[in-house]
């Protein structure tokens, strides 16, 4: 967890969102944008792919979003907000030049630093891209010194195919060397990919899945079908990372409201390890 | 040298590991087809006569209704199966299949195909064993975009 450690004397309350300024605003499918922000005054401090931070509407309300970039190797910080609510729509309708409030980064994150010499599985789900997507770059960016390197495989799943996130960039992940699989649930005819469920692709992935690592993300639900399909390949428990979301409000592990079994999301998560524990939380209807 | 139907058919995923006498008994009724992208394979409503195992390509799975674009609910592709209206009365088809990818498969005739499990019951409850289990897998799948898995996002 990192309680807002930042560069100079000046210790600032966790609490408190830092003034983030609106420098591009892309809009990725029909109610989902990626916000590129730099700082108005100072910046958080650096962010690991997999961590959140909570944004601020102001005036409107906070949720916690995953960073959607690697701001450790690039700028600006990038978050990837789909409108489902009252703060998200007010987040995503921040003009470009707006100023909204960020404060974290909190959680853990993807590891990626230790899954250089490892083939890498990385599954997502509709918006669960947006999490994996700084992972995905800086995996591929560990390859690129000597054009070699592990196997990066990317499975996608969305409702249909204009639901799909960053539908450029993957072609660019391809292109640098990543194996890239794209499922839809429904098409209308003219999508030449296939159309079924993520679990289904997974067989066709070219990784020695008792080796490999995978990050997965998504919703619940298809977090913990895709994760009994990888152990059903050979993939053990504990190389299954996941993301999981709950009603992260604090971010540093003081309100409780993100509690989950014996975890605080917030705090312990979101990226956890499926194992045994993890699969019996994700299985209980009571949780 | 060209592998024979036989071959073919002994070393695809869905067959793989019948016994050689089984395999030559599916093999009778069999032969090799090629369609390329685009191509219509059966069409909704037609008599359905063919069992296809995919050996590379893909095939979509069309629904279509009046006043609407068709929907691909489905695609099977290498190594997979489609086609089972053969298998059951009335014979037709339920689904329009669509070549995507160049389509290389065998063709099994269905009538033939159920003629022969009709008259020897062990092979029949051999390729009703094979079959049911992808319909099985299908049947999950299905139940799993009943949940519109995508639809509540985390990350959000």
């Amino acid at each position: 967890m990192a309680l807002a450690a930042e560069a100079g004397s000046e210790v600032r309350h966790p609490l408190t969102p830092l003034r983030y300024r609106v420098v591009g605003k892309r809009r990725e499918t029909e109610d989902t944008v990626t916000l590129s922000l730099l700082p108005v005054d100072r910046p958080i401090a650096l962010t690991r792919p997999g961590q959140f931070n909570m944004l601020t509407g102001f005036g409107v309300g906070e949720i916690a979003i995953s960073i959607s970039n690697d701001p450790a190797a690039e700028e600006p910080l990038e978050h990837t907000i789909r409108a489902v609510g009252a703060v998200s729509s007010a987040l995503c309708q921040t003009p470009p030049e707006g100023v909204i409030g960020v404060r974290g980064p909190f959680g853990t994150d993807w590891g990626v630093a230790e899954l250089s010499q490892t083939d890498t599985i990385v599954v997502a789900g509709g918006i669960g891209l947006a999490p994996l997507r700084g992972a995905i770059r800086a995996l591929l960016e560990r390859r690129r010194p000597s054009g070699k390197g592990h196997l990066l495989s990317v499975v996608v799943g969305a409702r249909n195919p204009s639901q799909l996130l960053f539908e450029e960039e993957m072609l660019a992940w391809q292109r640098a060397g990543a194996h890239l699989q794209v499922t839809v649930d429904t098409a209308r005819p003219g999508w030449s990919g296939p159309v079924g469920v993520v679990t289904d692709q997974l067989a066709r992935v070219p990784a020695d899945f008792s080796n490999a690592v995978a990050l997965v993300c998504g919703p619940e639900v298809m977090i913990r079908y895709t994760a009994r399909a990888l152990v059903d390949l050979g993939m053990p428990r504990d190389h299954i990372r996941i993301s999981l979301e709950r009603n992260m409000q604090c971010g540093v592990g003081l309100c409780g409201h993100c509690q989950l079994g014996p975890w605080l999301t917030c705090r312990d998560g979101p990226v956890f390890t499926y194992d045994l524990r993890a699969e019996g939380i994700l299985a209980s209807p009571h949780r | 040298m060209a592998e024979s139907i036989a071959e073919l058919i002994g070393r695809h995923p869905v067959l793989e590991g019948l016994s050689p006498e089984d395999v030559e008994q599916v093999a009778g009724c069999s032969h090799n087809i090629v369609a390329e992208m685009g191509e219509i394979l059966f069409r909704e409503g037609d008599p359905a006569t063919t069992l296809y195992l995919i050996r590379r390509g893909q095939v979509s799975l069309e629904i279509h209704a009046p006043g609407r674009e068709p929907l691909v609910i489905e695609t099977v592709g290498d190594g997979s199966v489609v086609g089972w209206s053969w298998l059951f009365p009335p014979y037709r088809w339920t689904l329009t299949g669509r070549v995507t990818a160049t389509l290389g498969a065998v063709a099994i005739d269905g009538s033939c195909l159920r003629g022969k499990a009709d008259a020897d019951r062990a092979l029949g409850y051999v390729l009703m064993r094979r079959f049911a289990a992808i319909m099985l897998q299908r049947l999950l799948a299905t139940r799993l975009r009943l949940l519109d898995l995508y639809g509540d996002g985390a990350g959000s």
